[in-house]
């Protein structure tokens, strides 16, 4: 057996080896800044930017509903963008699901030349600079923009629409900017969906919507799931988009995060709301995790 | 009228060059009620396309599908009473075995207590009782068939449709399943079509086989039939060994039924046959078995072929011979070695005289098939 602890204890230093980069990378660039960010959220903020080292437990009072660090006059606005950021970011997860589902369908039946060309379509975008693709967004949407010119001149409308600066807007540019992202990974589970299931359910007697909800359905939700959460996490924390489509009117908590840190200096409230949107992410990907592996357990 | 008619059935489809294949060219069977009909052909020559259309996946170009005197052409696959066992078995991976099983009576509406009692009914059936609560993928490949086959079964269709069913399976397992799947249909009293590739596992099976070539019915007949008198050259060659010699009937003994066929190159084979008269174009089909060695005082004849021996091939049973017979030809012959009998010691270059009864040489018509 002396053999194999030589084999089994060399493996274990290779894995030492293999692991160190990583370990380095994310203690430095993740588990620090990470610990800052904790330690900073429980601190006082200093007058221009920084802290003052007292503690200072008013911080995730003022998110809950105590903006005037005192505890005592509950108006919870900051809670408020909070949840208005969940449904903007359920929204555009939805709707996005709502475009790509059938869309990964219809490519994966294409034949392999077409399909090659329509996912280099589907990457296309990030070839220009997210600015310039919400800014041309800003010129679509507009009163005197693209879109409105266009229902004018056909009759459709009397009045220019109102749809810059309002929610709309912002989940119009969020589900253009993440719609790769739910298309990849759904298009990744419906192209190795087998078909043959899909014709022994109809041969079982299953109409379409039966097929659908018993066989498709089921058999695709790691696909819809996986887009889900690589779009929700992202639109969840977005600043970008709500800051141009969005204007005065759409607050999501990614701007309120912004300007914590950039306008009023306020570095620990910063840190605070970004650890409550740090907090809401792990606990979906918590939940992803539990369906996904007793999924696993059951299909082994 | 019959049972289940397919009626100058029709289907072509473009390649992707823009070539028009005829998958399925004037194709008419009668399926009998009860029967076990197998379609026999290379991959390729259509008989799975004609599974799909029979179950509803594909639509006809022409022709007809007909049950019982109605057409099917408008009745979608789910609402056919038929039901088809995968090449792939097509098992749910997300459900469990009972699950799977009980799929067709849960989209029926059977309510539970009932679905659960005939589940469990399948299972025993196929010989899989306390799997019911295990995924498909914890199954063997010859236990995955078998739920494929209970979850067709269960809903009593009228044809069970099966496409390659045994191809996934190893030899061993194949020849378990293929007596398994006969005792079956026996027992359950429906109507199988039985795609498959694999003549051996056709004739042993089925009551009738229906022979395809590029889209086209070769032959349609039981085993007997197809082996003994295949109808063309396609046939004979694809339904187990055949010695082939083409030839013009030279001589015609109406008395005993026997005639005696030249070939180009002079050899004279004798056959027994009344259809065929004096100058007709015709291939005499021997099939290996048939061929017997005899010794040196057998008398020559139209019934005896010389040659020496090329190749000897041990396959267990019987030995396998290639006999150089001249002009370029090479017959096969089965040879069956009784340890004490004739001629065990056959080796390469050995000349050897073949001899056979008239009746069994095959005579076809030549330029047919």
């Amino acid at each position: 057996m002396a053999f194999g602890k030589t084999a089994d204890s060399r493996r274990r230093q290779g894995l030492v080896l293999l692991l160190s980069p990583v370990t380095l990378l994310l203690g430095v660039f993740f588990l620090i800044p990470l610990g800052i960010m904790i330690v900073y959220s429980f601190l006082e903020p200093g007058l221009y930017g920084g802290v003052e080292w007292n503690w200072y437990p008013y911080n995730y009072g003022r998110i809950i509903g105590w903006p005037l660090n005192d505890y005592e006059t509950f108006e919870p606005i900051y809670l408020s963008i909070f949840l208005g950021s969940v449904k903007i970011a359920l929204l555009t997860v939805l709707v996005s699901l709502l475009i790509c589902y059938p869309a990964a369908f219809w490519v994966s039946r294409m034949s392999e030349p077409r399909k090659s060309f329509v996912l280099f379509l589907i990457t296309l975008p990030f070839f220009a600079n997210l600015l310039v693709r919400i800014y041309a967004w800003l010129l679509l949407l507009r009163p005197s923009g693209f879109i409105n010119m266009a229902l004018e001149s056909l009759g459709l409308i009397a009045q220019p629409l109102d749809m810059l600066f309002s929610s709309f807007a912002v989940i119009v540019g969020m589900v253009y900017i993440f719609t790769p992202f739910m298309f990849l990974p759904i298009y990744a589970n419906v192209e190795k969906l087998d078909f043959s299931l899909v014709r022994a359910s109809q041969d079982l007697g299953a109409p379409p919507v039966q097929t659908f909800l018993r066989v498709i359905l089921p058999l695709t939700v790691p696909g819809i799931a996986g887009g889900s959460i690589i779009v929700f996490i992202p639109a969840l924390g977005n600043f970008i988009v709500p800051a141009f489509l969005g204007g005065s009117k759409v607050q999501m908590t990614g701007n309120l995060i912004e300007r914590s840190f950039l306008q009023s200096r306020d570095w620990p409230f910063g840190a605070a709301l970004s650890l409550l949107i740090m907090g809401s992410v792990v606990i979906i990907v918590m939940f992803q995790v539990i369906r996904s592996t007793r999924q696993n357990r059951g299909a082994a | 009228m019959g049972f289940l008619q397919i009626a100058s059935a029709h289907k072509a489809y473009q390649t992707p060059e823009g070539a028009l294949v005829r998958a399925l060219d004037d194709i008419s069977i009668d399926v009998r009620n009860n029967e076990f009909l197998t379609l026999l052909g290379p991959s390729g020559c259509g008989k799975t396309t004609l599974l799909k259309i029979i179950a509803g996946f594909e639509d006809l170009d022409g022709g007809d599908i007909i049950l019982e005197g109605r057409s099917l052409k408008e009745v979608p696959a789910h609402r056919r009473p038929f039901n088809t066992v995968f090449q792939n078995y097509a098992l749910f991976p997300h459900m469990t075995i009972s699950q799977n099983i009980g799929y067709g009576l849960d989209v029926a509406g059977v309510k539970k207590p009932d679905r659960d009692r005939r589940v469990g009914e399948a299972l025993e059936m196929v010989g899989l009782v306390g799997y019911g609560s295990r995924r498909p993928a914890q199954l063997s490949g010859g236990q995955q068939q078998r739920v494929a086959l209970a979850r067709s079964l269960i809903l009593k269709p009228r044809v069970l449709l099966l496409d390659e069913p045994l191809s996934a399976l190893d030899r061993k397992m194949r020849e378990a399943m293929q007596i398994e799947l006969k005792n079956l249909q026996d027992s359950v009293g429906i109507t199988f079509i039985f795609v498959t590739h694999d003549q051996e596992e056709a004739l042993a099976m089925s009551d009738r086989i229906a022979v395809i070539s590029n889209g086209r019915l070769q032959q349609l007949g039981s085993p007997t039939e197809v082996y003994d008198a295949p109808d063309n050259e396609f046939v004979a060659n694809f339904v187990g060994t055949s010695n082939l010699f083409t030839g013009r009937i030279i001589d015609v003994d109406t008395g005993q039924g026997l005639v005696t066929m030249e070939t180009g190159n002079g050899r004279r084979l004798c056959a027994g046959s009344r259809a065929y008269g004096l100058g007709d174009e015709v291939k005499l089909i021997l099939r290996p078995e048939h061929l017997r060695l005899v010794d040196g005082d057998t008398p020559d004849g139209p019934c005896l072929i010389e040659g020496s021996v090329k190749d000897v091939i041990f396959v267990g049973s019987v030995v396998h011979l290639h006999v150089d017979v001249g002009f370029g030809r090479t017959a096969i012959v089965y040879h069956h070695h009784d340890r004490t009998g004739f001629r065990n010691d056959i080796e390469h270059g050995a000349h050897v005289r073949l001899a056979y009864a008239p009746d069994s040489a095959h005579l076809i018509a030549n330029g047919r098939g």
